[in-house]
């Protein structure tokens, strides 16, 4: 079992070893070392990033750099889009889509020559010739990362480069010097909401369990993400998962508890077998389990894993799950931090608020309040998803503006395309449209906009997304994931969603307009738990914001956005040259014409696959 | 006592209870399907809602307690348009065919829709398409007629302890189901058919031999003859035959019964079954009267004594008499016939 000063002994050692990839960018080095750090997130894991770091170990070792050179995988950077993604430190340099067949260039021009792969260096880090250090490329730079402070800079599996960071600083620092009541007021003042959706003080719900006198009392981490898009808690877990322990241990101390449970579905094996690895390593150094750093304070951590419902996110149903029971949630008669599991005072918190709170304590509550907005301090990270540049993850102050985030972060609308509205909140939100992109972000604004912050998922939609489209997708995924427990949301999303789809196949009538938004009303006001409560959220929001591409669906049979399969019609105009492409390439075989002479689709025959339009060389093939 | 206000008037009402109860306490009757006092609260049938001053949307009132101040509508536009919804949705997904199903006249989903002028399920599109499971001897169900209030499920688990039905499935696809979905037959049900006393619905039926209308049957209540437990009970009667049992509330039994109770009845109507006392005559049982038979019974029991004194006597009685019944037994032969050699066989 480790003391606080071994705890201090290990970062100063530690943080000497780091040192290369923390220094100052413009702090000048001739020295021959490095660090190459390349993302081990999901996106760049799933795209054989493990496989990169083992070749490119090996020629390093060929050309006798090991010494010098020092190979980590770290937790996600953050651009999904362009992974794999590999950085080089003490420059700062972020090479992009990095293959197999890449490795020998880097390792002969970068690291034995010193020389820059330009053709390899993420695009928007090349400015007039220059090579940009990773902090200035603007898709970091107006990031602020709270919660995903160490993705990216450390090496998931070692938890010295954890404690480097000042990694179980905090909650040697609660457990020695501060009283319960003391780290409550403190997440009170920094007014910490809860990151998994609604937005609930931490503090407030942290208190009110501790001021229950129980003999038992329980700490949950909900990582049972599910959003459709969503995986920042899944980043956080696989390449940051001991803040999120130490949050929970911090968590414990203050509400009196000493057992935790780290609530993960099991789709997430990555991050299962990490939390597993954190929790043995903290347990070794006694910084987890009996006597935490010699006090008298004790907190043990178990993982329980999900099954894959989405419901099992709500609080008391995942509290249903872990006591084994079907995942539905319960009625609220108590509050879960009176009686939650096992009717023992329960805290539930998200992964994401529990990775804010060792920074918190920390670096102080006016540092914290000083960052995002007084509805909101602090940050959210959001899923950046859909028809954006820059897909991936981004951390933000909260205030910044929609338009920052989708153009300036996330790189706008590829392929010239013009931008229609943002999807926030996953299948309990809303979509916003081009006139709010100036709305500063936070839980008050985006719920008065009629969508919701949830969980941190953004899904951006173009001119070519058809709303009524967008809201039958949500609600297809409410209604599969439904409990059934309760009247208005087993029965009534699923006839919304039947309406949808008449109406996206063209056999809607004016009056599912109006029982669209009757049903919705009483789905919203009617149902038992948040995911019943919220489900109508996309209809509601594209219903009062494009309310005309409804009717033209149901009056004029048309899809404006020419989505609807049902509604559309491919058909080929006199720009055609007779080249003949899109007759061989069509899967149905329902195009005519002579070479050199005007096609003709055949629309009895035509499944509408597109096919043809993709491959014309002459953009004759249009929708109408 | 609490204040609350209730549809605009005030009320004193015990405090720690449900607003559903309050409201019942002091005579408005809100609609539920899924709540059953002796169960814990469910709040997923979502009739029972009410607006409460102060909260954004309904809150159901079978799971929401009173607080000193509180200020409850019951019957607002708004509620009555939600529960008309509501029994829309659940109508839509259920079969129309209330003119054969032996539930009308004592169905809740058929009465709130008359209540709350639903004539049809106005939704249409994907309706359950189920198997009805006749595998148990004793009951069917059918999942078509199912409207999912659980209150079979947690009579099951909560009060009969048995824990044979559960949920399977979610959302739109949840129904009510045994283990791998196997059937009654093969699951650990004891058929008791408390899921079927507390079934709102025509979902689960007794089986029976006649076919009757709810309202053909006049009630008897009486206390099950079984056991000495005294359950109580209701005997279904058409003109002169028992056509089934119901529950009873009753102090011994919470309104719960036994397979026995609940349907071993059959007997009743049995052609062998004794209606009046028999004598043995010259080598053979006649039928005779009540006063012959006691005053048989008299005369042996003055004679024996007389002969060879009260231990000549034992007594010994049917675990299907009442408590009552073994009591008085009891009484007869200690202090009638002066003998303590009596027992009972269930004793062993």
């Amino acid at each position: 079992m480790i003391t606080i000063q071994d705890l201090n002994k290990i970062k100063e050692k530690t943080l000497k070893k780091m040192e290369l990839r923390l220094r100052a960018k413009d702090e000048k080095t001739d020295i021959k070392e490095r660090h190459v750090l390349i993302c081990g997130g999901p996106g760049c894991h799933s795209a054989n990033a493990e496989g990169i770091k083992m070749a490119l170990e090996e020629k390093i070792k060929k050309k006798d750099l090991h010494k010098e050179v020092k190979v980590s995988l770290a937790g996600c950077f953050g651009l999904c889009e362009t992974g794999p993604n590999i950085e080089i430190y003490p420059e700062g340099i972020f090479y992009a889509h990095v293959g197999m067949d890449d490795l020998d260039e880097i390792v002969e021009e970068h690291l034995c020559n010193g020389n820059i792969v330009e053709r390899l260096v993420f695009e928007d880090a090349l400015e007039d010739g220059k090579v940009k250090h990773v902090s200035d490329i603007t898709f970091y730079k107006k990031q602020k990362k709270i919660a995903l402070r160490n993705c990216g800079i450390i090496d998931y599996v070692n938890l010295d480069e954890y404690i480097a960071l000042d990694g179980y600083q905090a909650l040697a620092k609660v457990i020695t010097e501060m009283t319960q009541q003391d780290i409550i007021d403190m997440m009170k003042e920094a007014n910490l909401r809860g990151r998994g959706g609604a937005g609930f003080p931490a503090g407030i719900k942290w208190e009110t369990a501790y001021k229950y006198h129980a003999d038992q009392k329980y700490v949950i981490c909900n990582a049972d993400e599910g959003d459709p898009g969503a995986f920042m808690d899944r980043s956080i877990l696989e390449g940051d998962p001991h803040s999120v322990l130490e949050a929970m241990a911090i968590c414990g101390y203050a509400i009196g508890s000493n057992q935790g449970f780290i609530y993960i579905r099991a789709e997430y094996p990555i991050a299962v077998r990490r939390l597993e690895m954190a929790i043995e390593q903290a347990k070794d150094k006694g910084l987890l389990g009996k006597n935490i750093l010699g006090t008298d304070f004790s907190f043990d951590i178990e993982l329980r894993l999900g099954a894959g419902a989405f419901v099992c996110g709500e609080g008391t149903a995942l509290m249903e799950s872990i006591e084994g029971k079907r995942g539905m949630p319960r009625t609220k008669i108590y509050r879960t931090s009176h009686r939650g599991l096992w009717q023992k005072p329960t805290i539930i918190n998200n992964v994401e608020t529990f990775a804010n709170v060792p920074a918190i304590v920390q670096n102080g509550v006016e540092w914290f309040k000083n960052i995002g907005t007084e509805d909101t301090p602090g940050t959210k990270v959001f899923a950046l998803g859909g028809k954006i540049a820059n897909t991936g993850l981004v951390e933000i102050p909260m205030g910044l503006t929609l338009r920052e985030i989708i153009f300036d972060i996330g790189g706008g609308i590829p392929n010239g395309k013009k931008f229609k509205a943002v999807q926030t909140g996953g299948p309990s939100g809303g979509c916003i449209p081009e006139e709010h992109l100036d709305t500063p972000v936070d839980f008050g604004s985006l719920g008065r906009l009629g969508s919701i912050m949830g969980s941190g998922g953004m899904i951006v939609l173009d001119e070519d997304d058809c709303m009524v489209d967008i809201a039958r997708f949500f609600l297809d995924f409410t209604v599969d994931e439904s409990c059934g427990k309760c009247t208005p949301c087993r029965e009534g999303t699923k006839r919304m969603l039947e309406i949808l789809e008449r109406i996206t196949e063209g056999k809607g009538t004016p009056e599912d307009l109006d029982r669209l938004e009757s049903l919705a009303e009483t789905i919203t006001q009617a149902s038992l738990c948040g995911l019943g409560q919220t489900a109508a959220n996309p209809v509601v929001s594209t219903m009062k914001y494009f309310r005309e591409e409804y009717e033209a669906h149901v009056y004029d049979k048309k899809c404006p956005a020419g989505s609807c399969k049902e509604l559309i019609e491919y058909f080929i105009t006199d720009d055609c040259t007779g080249c003949t492409l899109c007759a061989r390439n069509c899967p149905v075989s329902c195009i005519e014409g002579k070479v050199r002479e005007l096609h003709v689709i055949d629309q009895s025959k035509c499944i509408k696959c597109g096919d043809c339009m993709a491959v014309c060389r002459f953009d004759a093939v249009i929708i109408r | 006592m609490v204040n609350i206000k209730i549809n605009g008037i005030d009320y004193q009402v015990e405090d720690n209870i449900s607003v559903l109860e309050a409201c019942r306490a002091v005579g408005i009757e809100i609609p539920t399907l899924c709540n059953d006092d002796r169960l814990q609260p469910h709040a997923a049938c979502r009739l029972c809602i009410v607006e409460v001053e102060g909260k954004r949307g309904f809150e159901a009132s079978c799971s929401l307690k009173v607080w000193d101040g509180m200020a409850v509508e019951t019957h607002s536009p708004r509620v009555m348009k939600a529960r008309a919804d509501i029994l829309d949705l659940l109508f839509s997904n259920h079969p129309e065919d209330c003119l054969t199903c032996e539930k009308s006249g004592d169905c809740k989903l058929q009465d709130y829709c008359f209540e709350y002028g639903v004539e049809k399920g106005s939704y249409v599109g994907e309706k359950k398409d189920y198997p009805v499971d006749y595998s148990n001897h004793f009951y069917s169900y059918d999942p078509n007629k199912c409207i999912l209030c659980g209150r079979c499920v947690r009579v099951c688990s909560e009060l009969q302890c048995t824990g044979a039905i559960g949920l399977e499935g979610r959302g739109f696809s949840t129904k009510v189901s045994t283990p791998f979905d196997m059937g009654l037959a093969q699951s650990t049900c004891v058929s008791c058919g408390n899921c079927v006393a507390v079934c709102p619905v025509g979902a689960l039926m007794p089986k029976r031999k006649e076919k009757v209308r709810y309202w053909d049957m006049e009630k008897v209540k009486t206390t099950c003859s079984y056991c000495g437990v005294g359950c109580q009970m209701e005997l279904l009667i058409k003109g002169d035959k028992v056509v089934g049992v119901e529950p009873a509330d009753g102090k011994a039994n919470n309104g719960l019964l036994c397979v026995k109770g609940r349907f071993a009845y059959s007997f009743v109507n049995h052609p062998d079954r004794l209606k009046t006392p028999l004598i043995k005559r010259n080598g053979r049982f006649e039928e005779a009267t009540w006063d012959e038979a006691y005053n048989l019974i008299v005369d042996r029991i003055n004679g024996i004594k007389a002969d060879s004194g009260p231990e000549a006597f034992a007594g010994l009685t049917s675990a299907r008499c009442t408590n009552e019944e073994n009591y008085i037994f009891q009484k007869l032969f200690r202090a009638v016939i002066g003998t303590n050699n009596v027992d009972h066989c269930a004793r062993l």
